[in-house]
């Protein structure tokens, strides 16, 4: 059984205005050493694929068709054995 | 310069030759940029501006224009309304292309110093039975609901069409109405030497660079990566925005402001001080970023999202700034106005572009040639003799109704919050939506009606007659409301203006516009033109959205579609013509699209129109619809099922026309209104029809669960509510999550 | 009977509840910026619905941290009448002067509609003026609306009889057919166990009107009005 986590974020040089404002409210209560906050999606996969080999294409590919938008989001993902 | 570079910005030799002249030397970097924006189709209106000066700019109600929109005055009210277009965002990234669209458009009201009030939106897309059309119309609707419910204006209406020309690029066309006290009013303009220019807003980024020179100017090729960065909405600081900057308006310290949208600092620094008369001197360093080491031509084409340029009385920067800060929102004076004419940008003192104001505004203007296509010669011929008229007219009818293009949409509208505000009285559902306007002072008893209306199908047949069906149909549609069409803002879809054969679409449709508003004596007060909508599988039709407002003297008697009670009399204002071109039912049932547009005769349109307005202000109406597309029975189906806990149905027993069948069912002839009121009404109504040479004829009677419609004796139609409301309602859902 | 209606960044209702106050009702009121920290002489506070903080990261949960928050916090300690309309629920809730957390509708849309509520509670200073059981039209729009609590959570709001509004049939007829956006056991509205704060999501400022479809939010601002006199009397 294999686990991939793939993490989803705006492009860099996306406005995250989420981000952004998240940023201003923990600078409010007392936070004041950031520079920077982003947004994100977190999925987690769980795989049953006996060929281990073939799972980081598999789930690049998923990423490519459905998960991410390539206009303005980027991603990468990290496989591990259950 | 090489002419590979000003190639790529879309600037031809013979506009990068005249840049030259105009300056007497090469131009710099930056001011090339600033050049390609401010020319280009999107800002500059190349081709276009020689048409547009056709339209009427006066009309029965006084009229305001601004630099960016437009409106009439109504008492002490201004009402500022303006359509326009984000179609080629939107075809690669639905949501945050709708998202902008709207929030675009917003800017605009609310830089007037205009409250929004309300959104509507026209869309259209290709089939739905193809997947990427799904995800296109799936992905809008979610845009305009995150960001119109997010910054607070109710989206009240709108419509949506599908057709297999914009397959490849839809349409999305966002309109906002605003209300000021006419003594409110803003101009987008920058003068007095000595003011101060400061930016107001979210920071700027690589936003869509060359977003509208290269996007708008140039369809889309298969294959191009043309993905330039896609903006992103966020409407909480544009909600935030809206307060602080009408707030600040009302200090009466602002002498001009202007919305950053296409073009960016470009297109402000420039139009503000045309339109001033004067120029300003603006420094770079003072724009607040959110990107490291931008090039002063990144920052001047940025269209990162809600940013506006403020020109602020001298000595009065600091309360202004206060003002914003206290939302949360930048501010900075990032220039001054001066007497010199020149926009003048610097890069840490250093000059990087320097250019006379109207120069960069007064773009070239183009003559276009123009030509009628040879395949219409051939698609306007419709022999009705080789149209078979269809067997099962229940069937027909079942059909039409579950078409996406007449389907009930409430599964778009509940998406959208069309409450807030508490001005709106008649819902998302009715020919039109109505505002009240008591809430902004005065004790008026007056409120607003607005829809959008195109039926770009007429439009792709028959340009000139199409686009005057349209202006006439937005007035019916607020006739039938109860309200006094007012005046357009339009927002002009078409192909590209260098092919002959679109560039005759253009003219001919404004050349249409023009006309029916003369005759309607209404005002276009604002618009937007969108050209270079094709893809490589072809143009989109001509679509010409109108959007239009209407004047309602007394709110208690406003009109709505439906019918109310049973035991009403049923009346047909207009007449029935044997004529099926161009219509739904020849597409729908018979896969053409042929003919010629339905006839528009606009002195019987003012006919109906006055009888249905003026039956409707007397209180002796209970419903009021217009025919349109699907014709009589779509028509009369719509009044007995869209209140879903009042459905009533109708016995259409006397009509009585020869032609054939489907044609008098299905047929879109103009000028139609059906009305429904008590019996004690219907000789008043004869009476009034009969002063404004009205046709007019009782039809028949609603009441019971059926809706039945016969030609002399013969049955045509034989429905029960609930097949018609099953069809009508539960179609769209079903076809887009299946 | 002073009312303070709440104004957050993003809110947008505020404006709509005070006009019902102020110019149908015809009851003093003022607007409280987020940032202010004195509530007096307010007899009850409105967070009203908007966006508050464009609901990024989740509704309510920066808002909850504004300056005002403390102030209301001590206010409905000490008595003070606070209604939480949408967002303003939503803020209640995030802020623990209500239990129970919203989630995002089941069918993960937004939904705007005239809905049905059963008023189950009767005896709150919100509600004293409608009967038991009565039905309302009250219109709902959000996002998120699907409200949950665990099971014990459940037990003790229906052992305290701190369900106040669920979701319903035009006859009142209560089941998941009528349930708009998956919300637990239809609940629509509900009331802390003092009875001070009661947190809805349908907005009562846009039925206050009968011009705009529904009058039957108005009786519960009416409700709070008629209580706050009768109290005065003694």
């Amino acid at each position: 059984m294999l686990r991939a986590q793939i993490y989803i974020t705006l492009k860099r040089t996306v406005a995250d205005p989420q981000g952004l404002t998240i940023k201003h409210a923990l600078e409010s209560l007392g936070y004041k050493d950031l520079t920077d906050v982003r947004m994100g999606k977190l999925v987690i996969l769980k795989l049953n694929f006996k060929d281990k080999k073939r799972a980081p294409r598999q789930i690049d590919q998923m990423c490519k068709e459905l998960l991410v938008n390539p206009i303005i989001e980027d991603y990468h993902f990290k496989i591990s054995e259950e | 310069m090489k002419p590979g570079v000003y190639h790529s910005l879309g600037l031809s030799e013979q506009e990068y030759q005249n840049i030259c002249k105009i300056l007497k030397r090469q131009p710099t970097n930056t001011e090339l940029a600033m050049f390609s924006v401010e020319w280009s189709e999107h800002c500059g209106y190349l081709c276009s501006r020689k048409w547009l000066k056709l339209l009427p700019k006066t009309g029965k109600y006084k009229t305001l224009i601004g630099e960016d929109s437009g409106g009439i005055i109504i008492d002490d009210l201004a009402i500022i309304f303006k359509m326009e277009s984000h179609n080629h965002p939107s075809q690669i990234e639905p949501k945050q292309g709708a998202a902008t669209g709207v929030g675009g458009i917003i800017r605009d009201i609310f830089t007037a110093g205009a409250r929004p009030i309300a959104s509507l939106n026209s869309l259209r897309f290709g089939p739905l039975s193809q997947a990427y059309n799904k995800y296109l119309l799936s992905g809008v609707v979610n845009g305009i609901q995150f960001y119109g419910n997010c910054v607070g204006v109710p989206t009240v209406g709108g419509e949506i069409y599908f057709d297999e020309s914009y397959s490849g690029n839809c349409l999305v066309n966002a309109m906002c109405i605003g209300i000021a006290k006419k003594e409110k009013l803003m101009r987008a303009r920058a003068s007095g030497k000595g003011n101060a220019i400061m930016y107001v807003g979210s920071s700027t980024g690589r936003d869509g660079i060359g977003g509208c020179s290269i996007l708008a100017s140039h369809e889309f090729k298969e294959g191009e990566e043309k993905r330039p960065t896609v903006q992103i909405g966020d409407p909480f600081t544009e909600k935030c925005l809206i307060e602080a900057t009408l707030e600040a308006i009302n200090t009466g310290y602002l002498v001009g402001i202007k919305d950053m949208g296409a073009a960016g600092l470009t297109c402000c620094t420039s139009e503000m001080a045309s339109a001033g008369n004067s120029g300003m001197d603006v420094e770079l360093k003072a724009v607040p970023r959110r990107e490291e080491n931008m090039e002063p031509w990144e920052i001047m084409m940025s269209e990162s999202q809600e940013r506006m340029l403020v020109c602020v009385k001298k000595g009065k920067e600091e309360q202004i700034k206060k003002i914003f800060l206290k939302w949360d929102l930048n501010a900075s004076v990032i220039g001054r106005v001066t007497e010199d004419g020149l926009v003048t940008i610097m890069d840490n003192g250093k000059i990087m572009a320097q250019i006379k104001a109207h120069s960069l505004t007064k773009a070239p203007i183009y003559n276009m040639p123009y030509r009628k296509p040879r395949y219409l010669r051939k698609l306007n011929k419709l022999k009705l003799s080789k149209i078979p008229d269809s067997k099962d007219y229940n069937q027909v009818l079942l059909k039409l109704l579950a078409a996406p293009s007449i389907t009930n949409k409430a599964w778009v509208y509940e998406q959208y919050d069309h409450m807030v505000g508490t001005n709106t009285v008649v819902l998302p559902g009715s020919d039109a939506a109505v505002l009240r306007l008591s809430r902004f002072g005065g004790r008026t008893n007056k409120g607003i009606a607005a829809t959008t209306d195109c039926n770009s199908r007429y439009c792709f047949l028959n340009p000139y007659k199409g686009a005057q069906i349209a202006v006439a149909e937005a007035a019916r549609n607020l006739v039938c409301s109860g309200a006094r069409p007012a005046a357009v803002t339009d927002c002009l879809n078409f192909g590209n203006p260098q092919k002959p054969e679109s560039f005759w679409q253009f003219k001919n449709c404004v050349d249409g516009i023009a006309g029916a508003c003369r005759a309607f004596n209404i005002a276009v007060v604002s618009g937007n033109v969108s050209f270079y909508n094709e893809s490589p599988q072809s143009a989109i039709n001509p679509t010409p959205a109108i959007g239009m407002i209407g004047i309602i003297n007394d709110i208690n008697k406003t009109c709505s579609q439906n019918f109310k009670q049973e035991g009403d009399i049923v009346i047909l204002l207009g007449y029935c013509r044997e004529e099926l071109g161009a219509s739904e039912y020849l597409k729908e049932i018979h896969n053409l699209i042929r003919g010629d547009t339905p006839q528009l005769d606009l002195r019987l349109e003012q006919a109906v129109q006055k009888t249905a307005l003026q039956v409707i202000e007397k209180g002796e109406v209970n419903s009021a619809h217009d025919c349109s597309e699907g014709g009589l029975a779509v028509a009369l189906a719509e009044c007995c099922i869209s209140s879903k806990c009042n459905m009533i149905g109708a016995n259409i027993n006397n009509l009585n026309y020869e032609m054939r069948a489907d044609a008098l069912l299905f047929g879109e002839s103009q000028s139609r209104i059906i009305l429904s009121c008590n019996k004690d009404s219907v000789e008043k109504i004869r009476k009034i029809a009969l002063e404004f040479k009205a046709p007019f004829c009782v039809i028949g009677k609603t009441g019971g669960k059926v809706l039945r419609i016969l030609n002399d004796i013969e049955e045509l139609i034989y429905l029960p509510l609930e097949d018609l409301y099953k069809e009508w309602s539960g179609s769209l859902k079903k076809k887009i999550e299946g | 009977m002073k009312f303070g209606v709440v104004v957050f960044p993003g809110s947008n209702c505020d404006q709509d509840c005070f006009y019902v106050i102020k110019d149908v009702l015809k009851q003093p009121v003022k607007y409280i910026w987020h940032k202010d920290t004195r509530l007096d002489g307010l007899d009850c506070v409105i967070l009203p619905g908007g966006f508050s903080y464009g609901d990024y990261l989740r509704t309510g949960a920066i808002a909850r941290f504004s300056p005002v928050m403390k102030f209301i916090t001590d206010f409905a300690r000490k008595g003070g009448a606070v209604l939480g309309i949408c967002n303003g629920f939503q803020i209640l809730l995030e802020a623990g002067l209500l239990p129970g957390v919203m989630l995002k509708n089941r069918n993960l849309h937004f939904i705007c509609r005239y809905v049905y509520i059963k008023t189950e509670n009767n005896q709150t200073r919100f509600t004293g003026l409608y009967n038991r059981g009565q039905i309302l039209k009250i219109p709902i729009a959000h996002n998120e609306g699907n409200y949950y609590i665990d099971a014990a959570g459940l037990k003790e709001l229906k052992n305290n009889n701190q369900i106040v509004f669920r979701y319903c049939s035009a006859t009142g007829e209560i089941s998941d057919q009528f349930n708009p956006n998956g919300a637990l056991d239809n609940i629509a509205g509900i009331i802390n166990k003092k009875g001070n704060v009661l947190g809805m999501m349908p907005h009562p400022e846009r039925s206050s009107e009968k011009e705009l479809g529904s009058e039957d939010g108005y009786f519960i601002f009416k409700s709070i009005i008629t209580r706050l006199k009768n109290k005065r009397k003694w």
